[in-house]
């Protein structure tokens, strides 16, 4: 592993030195590109072949099984207040969970699809039966919240980094001439005092 | 005793109430410059005086609590209902908080406590301890009302009251609580929650009085980490309870009480990170703040959901009505907190420069984003079944597979930063050091992610894509990256003093994490961070089988062949037990006998599983007795393999050992030696170290 990572710090600037790209250190994958001796249509390729690499992969043995019943019981709730989902249900003495199993077995004999199944329980248990909201009416909300809240704070944060940068050169303005020299030494004397022994 | 214990909390009560109003006054006189008979500062010790003599109050109510439960006295209605003569000793002194009573008393009382201490430390800065102790006085005198009006803890027994006699016995504690690990789990997590009301009180108080510079923050870091470290202890022994007691397999099930300590432990996580901005950059002041001040209001609405019965759940052990009281007083904080800030946000100024997106500065950032959202997610679905009934009228349930598509995914983006973060630099990095930092991560992420693969946790099963297996790929190799890039932190750091000390690799390390305990316990917690995910991943492989197993049955579960040897019965004053003998083979070859047991306790009729878990690192054999069929009368034997179990706990011992080290002070830098002239005699402050 050593020799390897010694190969790839000698091999890399001089690759990209023999390439004439002086900006080897620099954000983006121009470097990466240069080092590789990729034109961006043979990059594009590459990471198409890659990705397609993954997916093959990823869904190699991906054929249809017989997998509905436990997908389906662990869909469903117990009923018996227990909380648990139907196919982990195992509580001693639960009066419901054995009842549903067999309701659901009788369902996928029937040939129900999952959908018929699910409803036939939301009819005789209610709505609170789903392990999940649905993907219907209000229950949609359930889901798109998260998402939500995770995307405009995403992008709030970016925003707030975007705003707040300055750069290297404002910094150091910032840091020396900007400030009021008596502002600039109370602030040195209360990190003084308060102190810093690292932290991250 | 019960006199003795009502009288105590009524005591306690008017002398929270005296630290509260003489404490406001003379802060009000203080920052006024106002004149009264009394001098501000004296009127402002007699309040820090109250609040210790409160503490003895509150202790003796306590006392005389635990008196009554060992003493058997169910004259009172508390004692009566959750205790009994044959409850043996440490699951009496559980009963102090396995109700609804007892558990504010307990609160009441940590939060003496933790007040004590704080106002025998008042000297570090005075000012600002009074005003903590005002605030932590405001917040007991709303506990101790509920404890001398709304919950009682010495009530007597209305039949009692009514003229009948004293039962003989009482109806006992509920067997679930019957477990060693109820007598520690409901403490740490309740010092955990009343912990920050410290922080809190402390941030509070230096937005009131506009305290200067961050010295507040250093005041309380150590607060706020051990806090932290009792909640993190508190909610790991609940789910270690769960797994052992609850007997389905796992320990973890999103209910709204586990989700309700959580959450805190989320916004209190995000502020142990936050504060480091402000120490370093003096950046995010508003955000701090805000972070403390929800986390308590967290810890708030975690006892609400816990006690109120506001959400259904499988830990609704001590349900009452004071979730109006409860309700009204998070209105009051949440007010108070919001005219202080808005009153003083002047004060919060903050000076925001960064430099680039990727720099230590904006990870943080991202850390904070990423836990609050996912507090906000888990929030979000414990709370959903409660808004869905108030717009569409309908109840639905919000559990695992929910959690599973929506707050996982975050996890792992968390877990990704974990490593990610101490990798960056402060201000600004170049290309040249993302690579250098990030080149071995990236190949134990892929490495890890072929091995994977080979051995065998693919992505689907019987041919379907399965999302448990993908999540749990995906966590193993982001776990692998995460541990390289913080080992390799570690080794950097070692290599560099090793080769300035020829110090051998471990000596090296102990003193780099001697000489910065802050940063390279911090490390260690991502650590154990780690190894708990990689523990959590195991969950996807979960395997069981159930079997009716008469004499000399076998089953097979994994690797092990279990075989039933033989039942046997027991009995105490306390329960009858059934168990199971079952011989656990492996290749051929007996290894170890495990004995599940079912209990059926005298005094409540209730039957509870022990659970027989045989734990190795690669997984636990986990044995549950659940009982007889009542067709056949065989007993039923369900048998779980649950990998990588074992790393959930280790994961914690990691965690208590980063933050144990993160909270010793670093090693002082080194001092260079100073020439003295031979004839001028060094002064008494210089040999003492002093100026």
């Amino acid at each position: 592993m050593r020799s390897l990572l010694q190969w790839w710090a000698e091999k890399r600037p001089s690759r990209a030195k023999a390439h004439g790209d002086s900006a080897a250190v620099t954000y983006g994958l121009k470097p990466v590109m240069a080092w590789m001796k990729l034109s961006p249509f043979k990059a594009i390729r590459v990471a198409q072949a890659g990705l397609l690499a993954i997916a093959i992969c990823f869904s190699l043995g991906a054929t249809d099984a017989g997998s509905r019943y436990t997908d389906l019981n662990h869909r469903l709730m117990c009923t018996c207040g227990c909380a648990e989902i139907l196919g982990e249900c195992n509580h001693v003495g639960c009066p419901n969970s054995t009842g549903e199993l067999n309701e659901l077995k009788d369902g996928i004999a029937a040939g129900q699809s999952d959908k018929e199944i699910l409803n036939s329980f939301v009819g005789k248990y209610g709505a609170v039966v789903l392990a999940a909201p649905t993907g219907h009416g209000f229950d949609v909300v359930a889901w798109i919240a998260p998402f939500a809240v995770f995307a405009a704070a995403t992008l709030g944060t970016i925003l707030l980094v975007r705003r707040w940068s300055v750069g290297k050169t404002q910094i150091a303005a910032l840091d020396t001439a900007a400030m009021d020299p008596a502002a600039r030494e109370i602030r040195e004397k209360i990190r003084r005092e308060t102190g810093d022994d690292g932290g991250f | 005793m019960a006199a003795f214990g009502s009288l105590c909390l009524i005591i306690a009560l008017a002398l929270a109430a005296y630290n509260l109003l003489a404490g406001a006054v003379a802060l009000r006189l203080l920052a006024t410059g106002g004149q009264a008979r009394i001098s501000p500062e004296r009127l402002a010790d007699t309040a820090r005086r109250a609040g210790i003599a409160g503490f003895v109050a509150v202790t003796m109510a306590a006392l005389a609590l635990l008196w009554s439960v060992f003493t058997n006295d169910f004259s009172l209605a508390y004692i009566f209902e959750h205790s009994n003569r044959a409850l043996p000793g440490p699951y009496k002194f559980a009963a102090l908080w396995s109700g609804q009573e007892g558990s504010l008393l307990l609160w009441a009382w940590l939060l003496a406590t933790y007040g004590f201490v704080l106002r025998l430390t008042h000297k570090h800065d005075v000012k600002l301890y009074a005003y903590a102790g005002t605030i932590l006085a405001a917040i007991q005198v709303f506990f101790l009302a509920i404890l001398n009006f709304a919950a009682p803890p010495f009530a007597l027994l209305p039949s009692f009251l009514a003229g009948g006699g004293i039962p003989d016995d009482g109806n006992g504690l509920n067997p679930l609580l019957q477990y060693p690990e109820m007598v520690i789990h409901p403490p740490m997590l309740y010092l955990g929650y009343v912990g920050f009301s410290v922080p809190f009180a402390f941030a509070l108080g230096a937005l009131m009085m506009r305290y200067p510079g961050e010295k507040w923050i250093r005041i309380t870091r150590n607060w706020t980490m051990v806090t932290w470290l009792f909640l993190t202890v508190g909610i790991f022994l609940g789910m270690h309870w769960a797994y052992a007691v609850l007997g389905w397999g796992g320990y973890w099930g999103w209910d709204p009480v586990e989700n309700a300590s959580f959450m805190p432990w989320l916004t209190g996580t995000a502020f142990l990170h936050s504060v480091m901005m402000q120490e370093k950059k003096g950046m995010m002041k508003s955000w701090n703040v805000w972070l403390i001040f929800s986390t308590f209001l967290l810890t708030l609405l975690g006892t609400l959901l816990t006690r109120a019965g506001l959400v259904s759940s499988v830990h609704a052990f001590a349900q009452s009505s004071i979730g109006t009281w409860f309700v009204t007083f998070m209105g009051i904080v949440l007010a108070v907190c919001i005219f202080t800030y808005v009153l003083q946000h002047s004060h919060l100024k903050s000076e925001h420069h960064i430099e680039s997106l990727v720099s230590r500065e904006s990870s943080f950032l991202f850390n904070n984003l990423v836990l609050l959202v996912a507090c906000f997610v888990i929030l979000w679905g414990t709370l959903f079944p409660i808004l869905s009934e108030y717009v569409v009228g309908n109840k639905v349930t919000v559990g695992a597979p929910w959690y599973n598509v929506v707050a996982v995914p975050i996890g792992i983006f968390l877990l990704l930063l974990t490593g990610v973060g101490p990798l960056l630099p402060w201000r600004a990095t170049s290309f040249k050091s993302i690579r250098r930092n990030f080149v071995l991560p990236v190949i134990a992420f892929w490495v890890t992610v072929i091995i994977c693969l080979i051995a065998g946790a693919r992505p689907w099963v019987d041919g379907a894509f399965d999302t448990g297996h993908f999540y749990a790929l995906v966590a193993f190799s982001v776990a692998a990256a995460v541990m390289t890039a913080i080992v390799s932190e570690f080794l950097r750091g070692a290599g560099v003093i090793s080769r300035q000390t020829g110090r051998n690799v471990f000596s090296a390390t102990y003193l780099l994490t001697r000489r910065n305990t802050r940063r390279y316990g911090g490390y260690l917690i991502h650590i154990g961070v780690v190894v708990i995910v990689i523990g959590l991943a195991g969950a996807a492989f979960n395997r069981n089988v159930e079997s009716e197993m008469g004499l000399h049955s076998k089953m097979s579960v994994g690797p092990y062949t279990l075989e039933c040897v033989g039942f046997t019965q027991d009995s105490n004053l306390n329960y009858n037990s059934e168990y199971a003998l079952i011989d656990v083979y492996r290749g051929g070859k007996r290894q170890f006998q495990m004995t599940p047991e079912k209990r059926v306790y005298l005094i409540t009729g209730q039957p509870q599983t022990m659970v027989a878990i045989h734990s190795v690192p690669s997984w636990d054999l986990y044995v549950v007795y659940e009982g007889s069929n009542p067709d056949t009368g065989q007993p039923i034997i369900k048998a779980f393999l649950n990998p990588l179990v074992g790393w959930i706990w280790a994961g914690l011992a990691v965690i208590v050992i980063g933050t144990v080290i993160a909270l010793v002070p670093s090693l002082s830098p080194a001092t260079a030696s100073v020439r003295v002239p031979a004839r001028v005699a060094p002064s008494e402050p210089a040999l003492k170290g002093g100026h």
